[in-house]
């Protein structure tokens, strides 16, 4: 699909009910109020010449090529910075404006290189542009005076070049990186002459505080900041209207591409979830798609101990049939499952619970969310009706005090974390609740108020505290509760937290955090007639106690009356692209698309008739179970669609184990992941630009996802899908992803108005989409809650099993970091190892003083379930007797460490608490070596077959 | 299916829901079986029941009674 997609009005459109009416070179305009000449103009068709304005940006007023004359006023304002008046007479083109114009452009171009013709931005320079549209022939000043004209460049970001000689020193780069971004890593040094954009303290781009968005390479207006793809490959030459791959922010972007092949990927700035912002993974860290590590073929092979064997798409599919069926025969019904990843698209996971359900037999389907935000699911639907978040992102911007709670934004949802800081660096107050000082709490231009540094595992303890001081100091929104919630239910939770034991005081021992600090944001968060908004992440869920967690923060939502409105609402940032599509599209073992359970005879009569099976009555096993069920002997088959569970789930021997046990593994992904290691069949997956389908981000946004290149391996996965499921003897013939969408909406209520036509027609939508909402619900809970009355529920705090002490007395949280994504199967495979290339272990200086570690140091990272080997770093973002690791990079292989304490509602397994100790050493652990010779053992492919 | 983790999972439903009134927690914690647990887990736990049922908690094995005697899950 092609889009004129780059249209620029010049300034930010601005949303007032009022308009003005003006006249723009005699055309009549009419605008909201508040919008500038030059948008306005530009709503009209009239370009009016600019370089230091963008409508991404805020006017800035200084290149002085946007003037014009406005009737009975003095001189000629700049249109950037002038506001749209009712009777305005303006004249964006005139001898006098057009003498001035040129004028300028001689100043600007007498101090710019001219090698237009080989310049990279040649065909994208809105200087060039320029200087056509002003009608630039001649530069009077010449150069041979002092200039920038030689100046060298820094190309220390792997991604794109900064060359100072072309800057026109518009702070176009300088602005984006402190309105879109927040990060303030630029600045303009000197002056005058001198001045030069400089990051940070003038470093290089690599060293500096950049974070490698990439705003300030969208907004530069020359070759100044730009792709070092773009440089090697020249300016794309068609686009393509997609959705990022990576986390759940779910940001529209551009592919734009040369035939086959991708030259960048650009935020789109009509995208409502990331209004054309972006971050270093869905900007940049694509290069994974094309990577040499790629397998294009299908394989089989009897036993992990053989080399895989390249065989045609026919072979494979009826091979993993033909396995599926046989130990079905032998084991049976129940002997076989699927489990999905939450990158797969909407359509696929659907097509795979229905091929499990359908061709299977059985409810054995899951999906990753088993192991991130199930118990959002859980606890969300208990509270409210509805396993989903409450708000849309926008919703941040109407926040008056916005809650943290287990989750770095900055890192894991950067480009939402970007509106956030923008809110709070308007005065929002902040309250994080991490036991890391994540960067939220002190950066530049904001600063928490409170930083409840809790105790890992202590998450509910600190929430009835929260709900103590609610309830006992009048803090009550007691019209809200009275006319929402269900009384009876409230009534027994507020005797339960008002109770001394939940008090601050009483639980200060246990949580750490200091009961005037927990008063102190208690009344923060119930401060009347104030929005307070709730955003949490994975620090929440991965506990013993998730769901009761997530039921604590609804608790104190309800209470507080902070829901069915913009501004509030209880938020979870979605760890991946489509978490919350997977658990939509009825991946989970009990329950049909639209969270219904498989036991309701109505809801499963829908599905039999549709899908011409009967369908089981029962729920399946979830992911824990089916390891479980492997190492019994009663689970001997599984096909796993892009999720490498031997690396992502927790304690790695045991999962590794149940993977051994089973008698037929397919795998079907991008890459020879961990898991593949078990494998028996390999089915190639295709990249997000190779297919078609939706995404649904954290806020229930639906968008498109579409097919840029063709599938590399030749089929896309729904059609792999598509194939096993026909071979295993259920027909499946979709034509078209498109097709999959029609029957999703035909058979689940809260999509029912969900089509490709609709999503191409307004670009996305939130649901419940269907004839009471056409255009999808941005917010939900309005007047009323999806169950009814909302449901408080009692949240005994549970301290959980995973104890320390002497053997195991420090405490480990796991978390990811901005430049790798989860497992790093694809972002390892991209130029972002510079940033992240080894985990690495975080421990407080007095802890490492303890055990005589110094800082780059390997250690011994040990608990109850494993060791792995890692370098330590120092540092107090931690507090002493906690330590932190990522999990993106297999050779440590963190899940080897913890443990399968998990969620007692959804078996989500609890990897922010393990018990370890930490000592130096100087060899790789027992487990590491062997992997190492384990991975070499079953990667090895043989010869391709004809 | 390991009886010992079956036990630990039973128990740990029981850890939230014994903070209601004792019937209501036991009908909160049967309704949570049926609707999470697949037919082995729970025809398992039964089994462990038979076997004298050590670990489980009051609540837990009054769960899994009426688990027993009634009627596949509901949503």
């Amino acid at each position: 699909m092609t889009a004129p997609f780059d249209t620029d009005f010049g300034t930010p459109a601005r949303d007032a009910t009022m308009t003005v009416t003006l006249e723009i070179d005699g055309l009549p305009v009419t605008v909201p109020a508040g919008t500038s000449v030059m948008r306005a103009a530009a709503l009209a068709g009239i370009k009016v010449p600019k370089l230091c304005a963008t409508d991404t940006l805020e006017a800035f007023g200084s290149c002085r090529l946007c003037l014009v004359e406005i009737e009975g006023r003095k001189g000629t304002p700049a249109s950037c910075t002038t506001p749209a008046e009712a009777g305005m007479k303006v004249a964006t083109q005139t001898g006098k404006l057009a003498k001035l114009r040129r004028g300028v452009m001689e100043l600007y171009i007498s101090d710019h290189p001219l090698d237009c013709l080989t310049c990279a931005a040649n065909g994208d320079c809105e200087l060039q542009d320029m200087a056509g549209a002003v009608g630039l022939r001649d530069v009077r000043y010449g150069f041979d005076g002092e200039n920038h004209t030689k100046q060298a460049k820094d190309e220390s970001n792997p991604y794109f070049t900064f060359d100072p000689s072309k800057c026109i020193v518009c702070s176009r780069c300088v602005r984006a990186c402190e309105e879109q971004q927040g990060t303030f890593a630029l600045t303009i040094e000197g002056r005058g002459f001198d001045s030069k954009v400089s990051p940070s303290a003038n470093e290089s781009f690599l060293n500096s505080e950049c974070v490698s968005c990439g705003a300030c390479v969208n907004a530069c207006p020359t070759a100044t900041l730009i792709e070092k793809n773009v440089i090697a490959m020249g300016q794309p030459e068609r686009q393509v209207l997609t959705t990022c791959a990576y986390c759940g922010v779910g940001c529209a972007f551009v592919a734009e591409l040369q035939g086959d092949q991708v030259v960048r990927m650009t935020p789109h700035k009509d995208g409502k979830a990331n209004h054309g912002h972006s971050c270093v993974k869905g900007r940049f860290a694509w290069g994974y798609t094309t990577h040499k590590d790629r397998i294009t073929k299908p394989m089989i092979r009897a036993s992990i101990s053989e080399p895989w064997r390249e065989v045609s798409w026919d072979e494979a599919i009826g091979h993993a049939a033909s396995e599926m069926k046989r130990i079905q025969a032998k084991y049976g019904r129940g002997s076989i499952g699927g489990i999905t990843s939450s990158r797969c698209t909407n359509e696929e996971t659907y097509l795979v619970q229905k091929m499990v359900r359908a061709a299977f037999g059985n409810n054995n389907t899951d999906t990753c969310a088993r192991v991130c935000h199930s118990p959002t699911g859980y606890g969300l639907k208990t509270a409210f009706g509805t396993s989903a978040g409450t708000q849309d992102f926008d919703s941040v911007a109407d926040a008056d005090i916005v809650m943290v709670i287990g989750a770095n934004p900055t890192d894991a949802h950067p480009v939402f974390a970007s509106r956030m800081k923008k809110r709070l660096r308007e005065g929002a107050k902040l309250i994080v609740i991490d036991p890391r000082r994540i960067d939220l709490v002190r950066m530049p231009h904001v600063e928490a108020s409170h930083h409840l540094q809790l105790r890992p595992g202590t998450n509910v303890a600190v929430l009835n505290a929260l709900a103590h001081v609610i309830a006992t100091e009048g803090l009550v929104n007691e019209d809200f509760v009275a006319e929402r919630c269900d009384p009876i239910d409230f009534k027994m939770w507020r005797d339960f937290v008002s109770k001394p034991e939940n008090s601050p005081e009483a639980v200060e021992a246990v949580t750490e955090v200091p009961a005037t600090e927990l008063r102190a944001a208690a009344r923060l968060f119930a401060t009347a007639g104030k929005n307070a908004a709730i955003y949490y992440g994975l620090g929440v869920t991965e506990h013993s106690q998730g769901t009761t967690t997530v039921m604590g923060m609804a608790n104190l939502a309800m209470a507080t009356g902070n829901l069915g409105r913009t501004g509030v609402g209880v938020n979870p940032l979605r760890g991946q692209n489509n978490v919350q599509g997977a658990c939509d599209m009825g991946s989970f073992p009990h329950e049909l698309p639209g969270y219904r359970h498989v036991s309701d005879t109505v809801v499963r009569g829908q599905f039999e008739k549709a899908w011409g099976v009967t369908l089981d009555a029962e729920p399946g096993l979830r992911i824990p179970n089916m390891f479980d069920a492997a190492l019994d002997g009663s689970f001997k088959g599984l096909y796993v669609q892009g999720e490498d569970i031997a690396q992502s789930d927790p304690n790695t021997k045991h999962v590794t184990a149940a993977l051994a046990a089973m008698e037929c593994v397919v795998v079907q992904d991008l890459f020879l992941n961990e898991t593949a290691s078990y494998a028996h069949i390999f089915l190639p997956g295709s990249s997000f630009l190779e297919k078609d389908g939706t995404f649904t981000n954290a806020e229930r946004r639906i968008s498109r996802v579409r097919r840029a290149i063709k599938p590399m391996a030749g089929l896309a996965d729904w059609e792999t899908t598509m194939a096993l499921s026909n071979a295993l003897g259920y027909p499946m013939r979709y034509t078209h992803p498109s097709e999959i969408m029609d029957e999703i909406a035909r058979l689940t209520p809260t999509f029912t108005g969900v089509s490709y036509d609709l999503l191409d027609k307004v670009g996305s939508v939130q649901w419940p989409c269907n004839e009471k909402a056409p255009e999808g619900t941005p917010v939900m809970h309005l007047g009323g809650f999806a169950r009814g009355k909302g449901k408080f529920m009692v949240t005994e705090y549970v301290p959980t099993d995973e104890r320390t002490g002497p053997r195991f007395p420090l405490l480990l949280t796991t978390g990811r970091i901005l430049s790798q994504y989860n497992v790093g199967a694809q972002s390892r495979r991209t130029e972002n190892v510079v940033w992240h290339d080894e985990d690495v272990l975080d421990i407080h200086p007095h802890d490492a003083e303890n055990r005589g570690i110094r800082e780059g140091d390997r250690v011994a990272l040990m608990s109850r379930s494993g060791e792995t080997t890692l370098r330590a770093r120092l540092s107090d973002r931690v507090q002493p007797g906690v330590v932190y690791t990522t999990f993106h990079h297999p050779e440590t292989g963190a899940n080897v460490v913890t443990t399968e304490y998990s969620d007692w509602a959804t078996n989500c397994p609890e990897y922010k608490v393990t018990a370890v100790e930490v000592r130096a050493t100087n060899r790789w652990s027992n487990w590491q070596e062997e992997n190492d010779g384990f991975r070499q053992l079953t990667t090895r492919i043989s010869a391709a077959a004809e | 299916m390991d009886a010992e983790r079956l036990v630990y999972m039973a128990n740990q439903i029981v850890s939230f829901f014994k903070v209601y009134p004792e019937a209501e927690a036991i009908a909160a914690v049967e309704t949570h079986i049926r609707q999470f647990w697949d037919p082995r887990m729970r025809k398992a736990l039964l089994a462990h029941i038979e076997e004298g049922g050590s670990g489980l908690t009051p609540i837990a094995k009054a769960a899994a009674d009426r688990i027993r005697a009634g009627a596949p899950a509901k949503a």
